[in-house]
């Protein structure tokens, strides 16, 4: 693992609590889980990976963190030493992205399936072919259906913030699932922002230690991971899914939670001058922010137009988002991923899968933008919302193309 | 005791699907593959336990009588019993021919 530290922002020497600091947000993720007091930290080191994972093996190597580090040779191998750790009831952590969590994607099916509350941050990268490294949601719409609580966040203090709250949710005994935190990589990962660190104490009480339900321990011998016969197999899928969808109360409540400690109270779906809005952006991660200077400025051209934001992908939060979608005409759709040979991209299907028993209910336009790394500036939403509109208007109410795509 | 896996129901299943108590195998009803069955001559049985010690499912055990009679519970009906018997004591039926 490099130990060239110069492009690391303020990662290195004293960090002061409860104040604003400027540092690369690899590293506001990494002093989170750091700060998360974490067993286990498995990582595939190279390429793609992060300074995530950089920065935790010095933070462990300095002895700064009393953690086991496993450098692995693979990401399958990553994600096996999670389930392994986790098993015997050890905090764990992991991240990746594009073709590190393709290989990785087998042992994110079995995480969940055995119910073991790993943490794993995704800096979203395409996935190839052609070979490519920028940001996109590929990667993690590959593994949607893994059965994992998912989050998107729109910026570093998000990721910071998301590291406690993850940990929190998974590991209660209501809840028990692994949990993935979706950061873009590149546009959020390896850009200094400003984060505002909480205090270690404040963090202790928010997280209490880890107490897994069914430990592996010699003294009471238990089989995870057992086969199951089609005469079973059913029940315990159907389990897993009522205990991912019956997550929700519990990720609302510790938002609260931490909202009350820290004044940053975050929902499923959030909204931006969407309210009144005739007509709805719908996006996800970083891009939000974009989009949200883009409404700033349609609005100021006196035009009906807000901001959906999902920011919990899984269990996905309906009831949420038709609360603040329905009163729409039109709802444009931001994907950042392609579904080759499919209905549009993923988000917008899961948007018309979502409103579709409504009888009253808005227009879909789909775009797909943004994908692998090309930039989407708030002229591209301006544009986006007038072709949308356009086409609307003149009937193609369900459409769906790739954005700026030269003919 | 735990009961056969066709009759869990998914409220019961422990989270993770975790199986808390050891030799529960013990419910499997590998039975249930069989095609073939053993059928012991009594007649021609000299009790020396090469079916119950070459079993791979363990499905023989010895009765009052003395003999070693297949648990079909268990016993997929593999043959290596019917194969190994020196006095040919034991033949493999066709199950629905009962």
């Amino acid at each position: 693992m490099s130990h060239q530290s110069n492009h690391h922002g303020g990662g290195r020497g004293e960090i002061t609590m409860g104040k604003r600091v400027g540092m690369e947000v690899s590293i506001a993720a990494a002093e989170a889980v750091k700060q998360a007091n974490v067993d286990v930290i498995s990582a595939y080191p190279i390429t793609p990976q992060t300074h995530i994972v950089e920065h935790l093996s010095d933070l462990v190597a300095n002895g700064e963190l009393d953690a086991e580090f496993f450098c692995v040779e693979s990401e399958h191998s990553a994600m096996s030493i999670c389930i392994g750790s986790e098993a015997v009831g050890a905090r764990s952590f992991t991240c990746t992205s594009a073709q590190g969590l393709a290989l990785m994607a087998e042992m994110t099916y079995i995480a969940s399936g055995l119910r073991l509350p790993i943490l794993m941050i995704i800096a979203n990268r395409t996935l190839s072919s052609p070979l490519s490294i920028w940001n996109d949601h590929s990667d993690t719409m590959m593994i949607r259906d893994c059965g994992w609580i998912q989050f998107f966040v729109e910026n570093g203090q998000e990721v910071y913030d998301h590291v406690f709250i993850s940990y929190r949710i998974g590991e209660d005994r209501s809840v028990l699932f692994p949990v993935i935190i979706n950061m873009d990589g590149f546009i959020l990962s390896h850009v200094i922002e400003p984060i505002e660190l909480i205090e270690q104490e404040k963090i202790d009480q928010f997280l209490p230690p880890y107490q897994p339900l069914h430990p592996l321990h010699p003294d009471r011998p238990i089989t995870m991971g057992a086969f199951a016969l089609p005469s079973i197999f059913a029940e315990t899928k159907k389990a897993q899914e009522v205990a991912l969808r019956a997550s929700l109360p519990k990720i609302l409540e510790v938002w609260k939670a931490f909202g009350d400690m820290t004044g940053r109270y975050y929902y499923p779906i959030e909204t931006y001058r969407a309210e009144d809005a005739e007509t709805l952006l719908v996006t996800m991660g970083s891009i939000s922010e974009t989009a949200s200077a883009a409404v700033d400025q349609m609005r100021e051209e006196g035009r009906s137009v807000g901001l959906v934001k999902i920011r919990l992908w899984r269990p996905f939060p309906f009831e949420a988002f038709k609360k603040a979608t329905l009163h729409a005409k039109n709802l444009v759709v931001i994907d950042r991923c392609v579904s080759v040979g499919g209905p549009g991209g993923p988000v917008a299907s899961e948007v018309k899968a979502a409103i579709y028993g409504e009888p009253l209910r808005p227009s879909v336009y789909n775009f797909v933008a943004g994908i692998s790394g090309r930039d989407v500036a708030p002229f591209d939403f301006v544009k986006m919302v007038d072709k949308a509109e356009i086409e609307i208007e003149e009937g193609n109410k369900e459409g769906y193309e790739m954005y700026g795509v030269r003919e | 005791m735990t009961k056969p896996e066709s009759e869990w129901t998914w409220k019961e299943l422990p989270v993770g699907n975790v199986i808390l108590e050891p030799g529960n195998a013990s419910t499997y009803r590998t039975g249930d593959w069989k095609s073939f069955k053993p059928i012991l001559n009594k007649e021609l049985c000299v009790h020396c336990g090469l079916c119950y010690i070459f079993c791979p499912d363990m499905a023989y055990n010895l009765d009052e009588e003395g003999y070693f009679i297949a648990d079909l519970y268990y016993c997929k009906g593999c043959g290596i019993c019917s194969k190994e018997c020196p006095t040919r004591a034991i033949t493999m039926v066709v199950e629905e021919e009962r």
